[in-house]
């Protein structure tokens, strides 16, 4: 069999799963989860420092970038211009051109708003940006953003944080069966058996923050997912049996007594 | 005296600082930010050039937790 590589935007990942970090109780937790995951990737905000926060502890001292690719998000954007404005930072910051682009719509879906994205999606192509872009499930938004240029396309699973798990799996499959840049599931994955189907469809990868970091045990959780990732690759891989209407006994009815 | 704008929050300062000294004022690792000036980013090679005026609407940014 041919070697699975994973491969963003000339980036080769090891793992399939990234990981959000987000909503952890402190980095110290952060840290110890991101290393269960296995991830290679780790979605990452940019945010105004705390100048009067004495202390000033950092994720970077948690999460070495060296060791571990950001990801820089434009989460709590509403608009191109804001969104553009939070990557350009980030790349200054990281000094890295890979991000993670979401522009949202709506304050309680925190669904995304495709017009303002594709327009963002335009500018940060030619600005020279790789950009996996956060979408809605609609095929054909999905592939108008892989000819806007995006190295990766993330339609949602369902609403970002919601853990409702895949909820439109035939939109989802028709985005893969098009695409020809790789397709990540980002947002509303609940549980490893969501991000173990949304492999099994065909995505190549998938991004979990919420059902992790808010697990009973994150850092239990985080191994697993990193187990549900490879074993639906791996069904991916393998090609599941075909469907029958009726039975099909598994024991040989020759030699029967 | 500056009259600045630091991170959305309203200040008074010496107008002898640069970003360099202003970072260093508040404890701030210039190597783990990015600071836009005015709308614009300053490339953090010239921190120790460019010197802060009154008015200046200074952002100072980094990485936290995100999804």
């Amino acid at each position: 069999m041919k070697k699975d590589i994973f491969e963003i935007g000339g980036q080769i990942l090891k793992s399939r799963l990234i990981v959000g970090t987000g909503k952890y109780k402190d980095f110290k937790e952060t840290a110890k989860a991101v290393k269960a995951s296995d991830a290679s990737m780790v979605t990452v905000a940019v945010r105004r420092v705390n100048i009067l926060d004495k202390k000033k502890s950092l994720l970077t001292d948690y999460l070495n970038p060296k060791k571990i690719k950001y990801l820089p998000n434009t989460a709590g954007c509403f608009t191109a211009d804001e969104s553009l404005r939070t990557l350009r930072l980030a790349r200054e910051l990281g000094g890295w051109k890979m991000v993670k682009l979401e522009v949202l719509g709506d304050k309680k879906t925190l669904y995304p708003d495709m017009i303002e994205t594709l327009k963002a999606t335009k500018v940060l192509v030619k600005e020279g940006f790789k950009v996996l872009v956060y979408c809605s499930d609609d095929p054909l938004l999905a592939k108008e953003l892989e000819y806007l240029g995006a190295c990766a396309v993330m339609p949602l699973a369902s609403p970002i944080g919601s853990g409702q798990g895949i909820q439109n799996k035939i939109n989802l499959s028709i985005i893969i069966k098009n695409a020809k840049v790789p397709i990540i599931v980002d947002a509303g994955i609940g549980t490893p058996s969501d991000a173990a189907i949304a492999m099994e469809l065909g995505c190549d990868g998938v991004l979990v923050n919420s059902a992790i970091a808010k697990a009973g045990n994150p850092v239990l959780m985080a191994e697993s997912f990193k187990n549900a990732v490879i074993s639906g690759r791996q069904s991916f891989q393998a090609v599941r049996m075909k469907k029958l209407l009726y039975a099909d006994a598994s024991s040989p009815s020759r030699g029967l007594i | 005296m500056a009259k600045i704008q630091l991170n959305g929050r309203k200040l008074e300062i010496n107008n002898k600082h640069s970003i360099t000294t202003l970072l260093k004022k508040y404890k701030i690792n210039g190597k783990k930010i990015a600071v836009e000036l005015n709308g614009k980013i300053i490339n953090r090679n010239k921190y120790n050039l460019i010197y802060i005026k009154n008015k200046d609407r200074i952002e100072i940014v980094y990485f936290i937790g995100g999804g």
